[in-house]
């Protein structure tokens, strides 16, 4: 590797020192030392037992979806819609945990986490079929999809479901049999990112040493080929989107049966939209969406910090966050450039997956 | 409307949200500092357009991926206006600030029923409503609107024609980026009279809905708007008068519709072919 395509390969890096450093100008204007700020940030996220339990809770919902996004990826597919398969998991997650009594926990928990990736598949099946079927890009159906899960949902946390005489819609507590263990005593830091974890080592086998995963890839990157080669391409399209809608709504039942242990109205704040971010940082690759997964927890949970010791407000962070996205995305975009110049061979240069690269598959390159 | 400029010239704007979020915000401060309403929505556009802009260049300059730079764009305008709203607005003693008065249209207000209704409302209103058929027009008859739609359906064709598929693509993502602006201005300034944090509340991800169920036609997704919207006034009925219906199901329909639509099982929907890709002249 010569200096430019190392300095091409490094360019990520530098994105995210950027946009770090471009948020400091914002917190320095409100008079407050940028250094100090960052410093409470680190601390809070990652220097006591507390805050590293924080950034545990909030790196698995978005490490579950970003690993399902990551799946659908490597089909060369954009799953929008894990934002509403977290909430079908969690729904069925629930439904389990509360209507089923009497079960020993090694019984129930794996049945509701079942009940959940089969909510979250059946939530992206949808998509798929019309995707494969009637040729519907499957970015339009999969937020569509978000908004009838959400109000599925709000209406059952507060209808059918909602405890009674509960001051806001939340239903009552899960069975305790179906709830998560917590993994650090006396924290929110519950087995959920255990299984997160366990599903990305698995996934990473999958894709880097198995046919099956290969398959996938092929069916994304060059349908034409991947069919003349022998795969079933629509059912390998399907399958996968099926288990990234599952992997979310996995992600789903671990926040309701791990933390808040009672199916709450509105119990996602977003989680499936960051983690697009999160798969796509991670080039579709479930040891880095680990990483970025993580990287995303810890500033969540470092900002709380931040705001209650120096009264900066949480709302810097997302802003942080979202120049790194931007920065992030115009770097790997550069970077296929830089790096296809560096090596002035255009085919072999480019390190995603083309799908990956520019997002959605180009209806004229077959 | 934004939304349909934006995909016509192929790309597809999820920072629709980010961008009302922002034009809200610049509504409320140009209003406050600059002095009226008119200032505010002149802001709103501007700060929209901007946004379009930083959107434009990373997605089409560049060439990111459209979905996670437009992502990008709503956490940092999440990120932003709160912040500002935090730590210049609350400080400052800004809250409510000059917004837009109602104003009846003469003579149309004093038709029966259907007066007091459509001709009685805020100037942006009527100015949305006067937008829906220019931007149709624009797109539909002109030899500029032909261009928009060439890129979006197939930019290579569009580039052998002698048309600019960059430049064009940063004129519909500018261009959305302003509808958005004014719609966020709507929100703060003639709903409101002040900016609430993340006071779009997902309106910027409806409006995407509202593209498709309009079929990607700005009347169409006039109507659709006006759809969802009797939705959520419906929702707001429902609540309010407690009917003893679930008010989240009216609210659910038009996304089940827009879905049954895209389906091809009433009425076609087909989106711009090449909304979403990339246009790189050397890709091939």
């Amino acid at each position: 590797m010569n200096g430019r395509a190392l300095a091409g390969r490094l360019l990520p890096v530098w994105a995210v020192l950027v946009a770090l450093l471009l948020g400091m100008v914002p917190v320095g204007l409100a008079g407050v030392n940028p250094a100090a700020a960052y410093e409470e940030i680190l601390r809070g996220a990652l220097a006591d037992v507390y805050g590293f339990a924080t950034t545990l809770v909030k790196t698995t919902p978005l490490l579950f979806a970003g690993l399902g996004i990551a799946v659908a990826l490597r089909a060369g597919l954009v799953n929008i819609g894990a934002e509403g398969q977290i909430y079908m998991g969690g729904l069925a997650a629930a439904v389990v945990g509360l209507s089923v009594h009497g079960l020993p926990s090694v019984v129930h928990v794996p049945l509701a986490l079942l009940a959940a990736g089969a909510a979250g598949g059946v939530w992206a099946l949808v998509p798929a079929l019309l995707k494969v079927g009637r040729g519907v890009s499957e970015v339009i159906t999969t937020l569509l999809m978000n908004y009838v899960a959400i109000y599925l949902v709000s209406f059952l946390a507060g209808g059918p479901l909602m405890e009674p005489g509960a001051p806001y819609p939340y239903s009552r507590p899960l069975d305790a049999a179906a709830q998560l263990p917590v993994i650090i005593p006396a924290t929110d830091a519950h087995a959920g990112i255990l299984l997160a974890l366990a599903l990305a080592g698995f996934l990473h086998l999958i894709f880097g040493y198995t046919a099956v995963g290969f398959r996938v890839r092929m069916a994304g990157a060059n349908p034409a080929a991947a069919a003349y080669a022998g795969v079933r391409v629509h059912a390998t399209l399907v399958a996968a989107m099926v288990a990234s809608g599952a992997l979310a709504g996995l992600g789903g039942a671990s926040e309701v049966m791990g933390l808040k242990h009672r199916l709450f109205d509105a119990f996602s704040p977003g989680y499936g939209y960051d983690a697009i971010i999160v798969a796509f940082l991670g080039a579709g690759q479930p040891l880095a969406v680990v990483a970025t997964a993580f990287f995303f927890g810890a500033l969540r949970s470092g900002a709380d910090t931040m705001q209650r010791s120096l009264g900066v407000p949480v709302a810097i962070v997302f802003a942080i966050q979202g120049l790194t996205v931007l920065f992030l995305a115009a770097s790997l975009a550069l970077q296929g450039r830089l790096l296809r110049w560096a090596r002035g061979w255009p085919q072999v240069a480019a390190t995603l997956p083309a799908a990956v690269a520019t997002g959605v598959t180009d209806p004229e390159r077959r | 409307m934004g939304g349909v400029f934006s995909e016509r010239s192929g790309v597809f704007n999820i920072g629709l949200e980010g961008m009302m979020l922002f034009g809200a915000l610049a509504a409320v401060m140009g209003s406050h500092y600059l002095g009226g309403p008119w200032m505010g929505l002149l802001g709103a556009m501007l700060v929209g357009g901007a946004i379009g802009l930083l959107l434009a260049y990373v997605s089409v300059g560049l060439g990111a991926n459209q979905i996670v730079s437009g992502v990008g764009i709503n956490l940092l305008a999440l990120g932003m206006t709160t912040f500002v709203a935090r730590m210049v607005l609350r400080p400052a003693g800004v809250e409510q600030v000059p917004a837009f008065q109602i104003v009846a249209v003469p003579y149309l207000a004093r038709v029966p029923l259907l007066g007091p209704v459509v001709f009685t409302q805020t100037p942006l209103v009527f100015i949305t409503l006067l937008l829906a058929p220019a931007l149709a027009l624009f797109l539909f008859t002109t030899p500029w609107g032909l261009a928009v739609r060439a890129t979006g359906e197939l930019p290579r064709a569009a580039d052998t024609a002698g048309i600019h598929v960059s430049l064009v693509r940063y004129f519909g993502v500018i261009a959305s980026g302003v509808l958005a602006g004014m719609g966020g201005a709507f929100l703060s300034l003639g709903q409101l009279n002040l900016f609430s944090e993340n006071m779009t509340a997902g309106r910027g991800f409806i409006a995407l809905a509202a593209v498709i169920f309009g079929k990607w036609h700005p009347l169409g997704a006039l109507g659709a708007s006006f759809l969802f919207g009797a939705a959520e006034a419906l929702q707001l009925f429902i609540q309010t008068y407690n009917l003893g219906i679930p008010y989240q199901l009216p609210t659910m329909l038009p996304y089940v519709l827009a879905l049954v639509v895209l389906g091809g099982f009433v009425g076609r929907s087909v989106a711009p072919a090449a909304a979403g890709v990339h246009y790189g002249r050397e890709d091939r």
